[in-house]
């Protein structure tokens, strides 16, 4: 089953006051994502991620277009008690203990009373918050804070958490500590729906990650298929201790280690060099894609206006 | 009331408790019960009706700024500190929401009145030496306070649904001093004539009726409330509290929180 599908959402608002003016957040998104993955929602900031994620929540109404959760409809009740979120730089009630907090957000996720002191301790605990459990939360630190957000839309066992740059405000060690808790949770078998403009976590942590741009999706994918596209290249490795000549032709330089060989060349350049290997009786030991990263990738779709190659690319991996 | 709506008024309930600007409001309208004693003192033979005028009018009074101040931020803070998406994102419906906040927020005013309302007896006690049967006339009038707060809450609330704080505490304070004044209304409407009569009397009847809940002069003279005024007043109070949140539910369930 898919944890989730959106289909065409859309969103437009109106703005100006007195000659109100549409303004485009978000372009008819298409997206699928599998139960059981970690997804990494990637974009700069005003790309429309945060507006997704608050019409995935209900707490927007979409122009246009539908999304389901687990099967449900995103206004359904039954469908929220199987989600956490945690909001962009969460703000909580600061006149409440983290343990009130939490005792409050399970009640409202109707957690049984009698499980929730228990619940409230390991989830305290799993944060690192279990020393702070008495504190108001008005003297908690940006970083506690968050780790008190992460509790919250964990408390209640979530089967899909939706978190909102949750390393926003992390020194490095908060941020390891939230990038471990997310590999627990997809070793629970939970879906971590997750938006960040830091690429090296996605790269990290993603099975795989969509990239959105001025409101319109401009790619999807695992990040390895995602980077191979970026370069268009492939490297070849041979066994041989001279370049032969139907390389040189093709005006491709390569490099002797020994007895291997190795060459970077162009996609277009593969066949002809194959068979520039052959004919000479060279034995062919990998052709690879030659993989960048996933900052070069978003970085060309940042570049790229309108990006018709990257929407046949969107169209590929939504499907996937 | 289901759990989930008595959670939210719990944590509204417990806001208020732990918000400094509440007690500065009770420590002053203490203040001003006690110098309802002082005042009493001087005043030759209406001791009482002085204590009773000027205790019931404060509490009334510092009753309405506190469900004004604290209801105008009920929702719209929950959206400015962004706290409401987390509620949201949980099997929490929007009606729920309003009506949690609304009953904490009454839970609080009528634990409030309740204390202020001992401080009016106990300075009653204290100037008249004992309390009369007559006296618990003071309670309905105290009810008819409580109802006020319900109906000011109420309104405070659907302002907050889709205005500004400073917006909704001016519609709201405006609304409790033109309805504080309904009966003169009404009765400029009755001289009326022609469109300015029907405008009138929409208007009258529109904005909240203060006036008939405000019985503390008739029980300062130790005038008796008849029943049927207390059940009039308590369905009036009831539905106008009732169109109000209903007003504020049909708002927020349509609103974008950006």
């Amino acid at each position: 089953m898919k944890a989730i599908e959106i289909q065409g959402l859309e969103k437009i608002y109106s703005v100006g006051f007195w000659r109100k003016q549409p303004k485009c957040a978000l372009k008819p998104l298409h997206l699928d994502v599998e139960d059981g993955e970690v997804f990494g929602f990637l974009g700069p900031n005003g790309a429309g991620k945060t507006t997704t994620l608050k019409l995935l929540m209900g707490l927007m109404y979409p122009t246009a277009g539908s999304a389901r959760i687990l099967g449900m409809e995103i206004n359904d009740p039954r469908m929220k008690a199987q989600i956490g979120f945690l909001p962009e730089q969460p703000y909580f009630y600061d006149y409440l203990t983290a343990r009130e907090l939490l005792d409050y957000y399970g009640r409202l996720s109707g957690v049984a009373i009698r499980e929730l002191p228990q619940r409230i301790a390991t989830v305290l605990d799993r944060v690192g918050l279990s020393s702070a459990a008495n504190v108001q939360l008005r003297k908690f630190s940006k970083g506690m804070l968050q780790r008190a957000g992460i509790a919250q839309a964990i408390l209640h066992d979530p089967k899909v958490v939706f978190l909102d740059e949750p390393m926003s405000g992390l020194d490095p060690m908060g941020r390891r500590e939230v990038r471990d808790l997310m590999v627990q949770l997809k070793h629970e078998g939970k879906t971590v729906f997750f938006s960040t403009h830091i690429l090296s976590d996605a790269e990290a942590l993603c099975d795989r990650v969509a990239v959105l741009h001025q409101g319109e999706l401009r790619g999807v994918g695992t990040v390895t298929d995602l980077t191979a596209k970026t370069q268009g290249k492939v490297e070849i490795l041979w066994q041989g201790v001279q370049l032969p000549a139907g390389l040189k032709a093709l005006g491709i330089a390569g490099k002797i280690s020994g007895s291997t060989a190795r060459a970077e060349i162009q996609d277009s350049q593969l066949d002809a060099a194959l068979d520039a290997l052959r004919s000479e009786r060279c034995r062919l030991i990998s052709v690879n894609p030659v993989r960048g990263t996933l900052e070069e990738y978003f970085l060309e779709q940042m570049n790229t206006p309108g990006a018709p190659s990257a929407k046949s690319v969107s169209q590929k991996g939504a499907s996937a | 009331m289901n759990s989930r709506i008595a959670a939210i008024a719990s944590n509204t309930f417990r806001e208020a408790v732990r918000d400094r600007v509440l007690y500065n409001l009770i420590g002053f309208a203490v203040l001003m019960a006690g110098a309802s004693i002082l005042v009493g003192q001087i005043s030759v033979d209406i001791e009482k009706l002085v204590v009773v005028n000027l205790g019931l009018t404060v509490v009334s009074l510092f009753g309405v700024v506190i469900a004004i101040f604290i209801g105008i931020g009920l929702v719209s803070k929950e959206i400015d500190k962004r706290t409401l998406y987390t509620v949201l994102s949980r099997p929490v419906q929007r009606w729920e929401f309003i009506l949690g906040k609304f009953f904490g927020l009454a839970g609080t005013l009528a634990v409030n009145t309740a204390c202020m309302a001992a401080g009016v007896f106990l300075s009653l006690l204290y100037v008249a030496h004992h309390l009369e049967k007559s006296d618990s006339s003071i309670l309905v009038a105290v009810y008819f306070i409580v109802l006020q707060f319900v109906m000011v809450t109420a309104l405070a609330l659907l302002f907050s649904s889709f205005s500004s704080p400073l917006l909704s505490a001016v519609f709201a304070f405006a609304l409790f001093v033109i309805g504080s004044f309904s009966a003169d209304l009404r009765g400029f409407a009755a001289m009326s004539k022609g469109a300015a009569h029907w405008l009138t009397t929409g208007v009258a009847y529109l904005v909240p009726n203060f006036a008939a809940l405000n019985v503390i002069a008739s029980v300062a003279h130790g005038e008796p409330v008849p029943g049927r005024l207390i059940l009039a007043n308590t369905a009036y109070a009831l539905f106008y509290a009732g169109m109000a949140l209903c007003g504020a539910v049909l708002i927020f369930e349509r609103r974008n929180l950006k």
